[in-house]
């Protein structure tokens, strides 16, 4: 593919551009001069953290800007044509012509009221590229090339009839419908989980391969743009750090900026001796409704270990939690801890039982009182389990903010204006203020950025060695899982598959679906797509 | 059964259970009216015994619960009881089944309201879509300045400034529109035009705005962001991604406004003398003719119901979820 691009002249060209965007009653630059060079056929990672402007970035490839921005100097060059300096009812011409979009939700992407097939096909349609019936057919076709089920009569289903996947993919056969010259694609398998991932990456791979499309594939997980991309380009605040050929990139980056990202896996946990278990979970069963969540559900957690528990969405790994902490009574089943039964509905609980076993959330953001100090939502748990007050509950604060590695100052902020790191290590010290024995971490980094996570992590790690703490950790990031745990508990619709000492369920042979969840999660390595699927068929 | 019919039947089994609370409401509040009917006819200078036997011939001697049963096991069958005047201490009867007094009224009231909704529907989806379409120009606050001034104003004021314009300095429209079964159609349109345009100027501002705010609330979704990268110009952004998704709401605002045509307008039919349903049941109140202001509240309450039963059906069948399920 390379050799082919490498041939081509320019598709687009993108000179010193400058976008800004409107927040708190002023403009702020997002991107702040960057240029682009994409040839036909050549697939672009752009890569970053939240913030980089890789996505305000790659629509402006298309001359598109997100309502509240604005483009402020450069152009857009595509076929020469300065799209920056079209109006909106020009711009149409190119939208799902020459070029499209593939966003990164699909289920809110679709119109609810419209079948997926007339989606499909509607740009070819109104281009006059091909007419109706054969504008279908060819839908069809891309179905099938998808790997989608039943392509003849998937189309005749609406969005909230498939699953997220396989919308993915049918957002990729609208993106494709037209045969357009450039598709951007906006972070599109973020949502979905590794075992979906893969197919959704294999297909759009493929796809782009067979038409020879030229892409802008936005995203921030490096193996994914791995396998994706010809080049990549790296994004910080706006601004290009570096841009150079996946291998070169991947083997030898030249910014330290692009380095620190790169390092981030390499996080590890040294093995802690076993001890006594500290919560023992035994033939849990829980339900929502008459919905029936968790199967017989078996853990062991040992005292000062993290335990990780594993699995996609609907795993039941989220219920766990909640049947843990007492917020969803079990259907049967019992929860020890320490040895002696835990009540299993919260309100029968003594503020002892609450005060040992705390919890950690995925969004920082919402957990968070918007209208609360730090001083107050650290106080909070201080003066309800410990009694703490005045200067005592003040001085403590510190210490806990001490402890999460922020200074005094902080005291007086609103969650408003924290970042989503510093969000996060408040509601660690939060959880750390009832100096509890068990923390349950909830899916905790994956909001976060790389290079936060880490940092997260760390953290983490560094408390329960000082405070002996014990973490049952819940992710669906297999590389976390490495970094940070002792032991893994793989879960798979509402069951455990499997459980055991890191090293044990790491190494092979593995039941299954822990085989199929391992081997998709991405690796950096630019072949490791195609020799999965090789290994696959 | 396929879940949308099982969900309307669900609604027209509960739109009927809120009508049997209604018809309990109305039947206790006119129970808790003061005064007596018999005196109020009979005038002060009747014996107690003469008004307890005019009582016991109009069945008002009999407990609250009998009353009740009978009045609405009449209902059903389409009896709504006698009226009350008519009657006088003379013992002439020259009294009207309840039906045959509202019925003509009751046509009346239909009929301008549906003048009046077959120009104000149209009329402020138009202008709700093309506002928010043309969003923030001066077509726009034009729009929204005109609706909002005519809705602040009282009714009886616009309809008088009508007259006014059009009734006395230009006068294209009669100020009365007093109608009655024998008028023709093109005369019975042509009096009723101005309570017609009255109502018009005092419904439209609600739906109009409904439908601006229903479509502009969704023009921030991501698949209408999808649409505009397809090449969907704005008109079609609106009409094929938008509004198929607005529905529900805006059919809600209408039925409430279609709702407020046949039960609110009495203070429009006393401005232009038009005979409607409303200035009975005023009349009848001021009488204490209790069946006849019964009837009334209870059409008003089979009106509300059914019209919001109609919009919660159009709120469902717009659904895809609910019309095509997994």
């Amino acid at each position: 593919m390379n050799s082919k691009a490498q041939k081509a002249s320019p598709l687009i060209q993108i000179n010193n551009l400058k976008i800004e965007g409107f927040s708190d009653e002023q403009w702020h630059p997002i991107i702040k001069g960057v240029n682009l060079t994409l040839k036909r056929g050549q697939v672009m990672g752009l890569i970053g953290e939240s913030g980089a402007g890789k996505s305000t970035l790659g629509l402006a490839a298309m001359g598109y800007t997100q309502p509240g921005c604005r483009i402020t100097g450069g152009e857009i060059l595509f076929e020469g044509v300065d799209l920056a300096s079209l109006r909106d009812s020009e711009k149409q011409n190119f939208w799902g012509n020459r070029m499209t979009y593939v966003a990164q939700s699909a289920a809110a992407s679709f119109n609810p009221a419209h079948r997926l097939i007339d989606q499909t096909t509607a740009s070819a349609i109104r281009f006059k590229i091909k007419n109706e019936n054969d504008a279908k057919k060819d839908a069809k076709r891309l179905y099938e090339a998808l790997n989608l089920p039943n392509p003849e009569s998937i189309g005749d289903r609406y969005p909230h009839q498939v699953s997220g996947g396989q919308l993915q993919r049918v957002m990729t056969a609208m993106a494709m419908s037209p045969r357009p010259d450039l598709i951007v694609f906006d972070e599109p398998t973020t949502a979905l989980d590794v075992t979906t991932q893969v197919e959704v990456l294999t297909a759009m791979k493929n796809i782009v391969e067979e038409f020879n499309t030229a892409a802008i594939y936005i995203t921030h997980d490096l193996a994914v743009v791995a396998q994706m991309a010809d080049v990549i380009k790296v994004l910080r605040y706006g601004n290009e750090i570096e841009e150079a050929e996946t291998r070169k990139m991947l083997t030898a980056p030249k910014e330290e900026y692009t380095k620190s990202l790169w390092s981030v896996r390499s996080l590890e946990k040294k093995p802690v001796k076993v001890q006594k278990p500290i919560l023992e979970i035994k033939n849990i069963d829980a339900a929502y409704g008459k919905f029936k969540v968790l199967h017989d559900v078996n853990i062991s957690v040992p005292r000062g270990s993290t335990v990780a528990v594993v699995g996609e969405s609907g795993s039941g790994k989220s219920t766990t939690a909640r049947v843990i902490t007492g917020l969803l009574p079990q259907l049967s089943g019992s929860i020890e801890f320490d040895g002696e039964v835990l009540p299993k509905r919260l309100e029968d609980r003594t503020k002892e039982q609450k005060r040992i076993i705390q919890m950690i959330y995925q969004m920082a953001d919402t957990a968070m009182n918007p209208r609360q100090t730090v001083r107050e939502i650290i106080g909070r748990p201080l003066e309800f389990y410990l009694d703490l007050k005045g200067k005592e509950k003040e001085k403590r604060i510190l210490e806990l903010l001490e402890m999460i590695e922020l200074d005094g100052q902080f005291i007086d902020r609103l969650p408003s204006e924290l970042s989503g790191g510093q969000k996060q290590r408040i509601c660690i010290a939060r959880a750390l203020a009832a100096n509890p024995e068990f923390i349950i971490c909830d899916e905790v980094t994956s909001a976060l950025d790389q290079i936060v996570q880490e940092g997260i992590l760390k953290l983490l790690m560094r408390l329960q060695k000082e405070l002996n703490l014990t973490y049952l950790f819940i992710t669906h990031d297999i590389s976390t899982v490495r970094a940070i745990s002792d032991q893994v508990v793989v879960m798979n619709l509402g069951e455990v598959v499997e459980q055991g000492l890191k090293s044990d369920v790491f190494s092979p042979p593995h039941p299954d679906y822990t085989e199929l969840l391992l081997s998709s999660v991405p690796e950096m390595d630019p072949n490791w797509l195609n020799n999965l699927n090789k290994k696959r068929d | 059964m396929h879940p949308v019919l099982k969900t309307v039947l669900g609604r027209l089994g509960l739109g009927l259970a809120t009508l049997f609370i209604v018809s309990i409401i109305i039947f206790s509040a006119i129970e808790m009216l003061p005064g007596d009917f018999g005196q109020a006819i009979l005038g002060q200078a009747a014996t107690e015994e003469t008004v307890a036997a005019f009582r016991r011939e109009l069945g008002l001697d009999e407990p609250p619960y009998i009353r009740y049963l009978q009045w609405v096991g009449g209902a059903i069958q389409g009896d709504l009881g006698t009226s009350f005047s008519g009657r006088n201490a003379s013992g002439t009867d020259r009294s009207r089944e309840v039906i045959d007094l509202i019925a003509p009224r009751l046509w009346n009231t239909l009929f301008l309201a549906s003048v009046t909704a077959i120009i104000a529907v149209p009329v402020s989806l138009f202008l709700g879509i093309t506002s928010a379409l043309y969003r923030n120009t001066v077509y726009d606050r034009t729009i929204n300045t005109t609706t909002l001034t005519t809705i602040s104003f009282p009714e009886f004021f616009v309809a008088y400034i009508l007259i006014l314009l059009l009734a006395s300095l230009y006068p294209v429209f009669p100020s009365l529109a007093n109608v009655d079964a024998s008028t023709p159609l093109n005369e019975r349109l042509y009096r009723s035009a101005l309570p017609a345009f009255t109502l018009t100027l005092v419904i439209v501002a609600h739906m109009m705005r409904m439908t601006r705010a229903a479509i502009i609330n969704l023009l921030a979704s991501p698949y209408i962001q999808m649409a505009r990268l397809s090449g969907a110009s704005q008109t079609e952004v609106i009409l094929k991604h938008a509004l198929p998704n607005a529905w529900a709401p805006i059919a809600t605002v209408i039925a409430f406004n279609l709702a407020y045509l046949v039960v609110g307008v009495v203070v429009v039919e006393v401005v232009f003398v038009y005979p409607g349903v409303g200035q009975l049941m005023v009349d009848a109140v001021t009488s204490r003719d209790i069946p006849v202001v019964q009837g009334c509240a209870l059409i008003f309450a089979v009106t509300y119901i059914l019209l919001n039963l109609i919009a919660d059906i159009i709120g469902i069948i717009t659904n895809p979820r609910l019309l095509h399920p997994k």
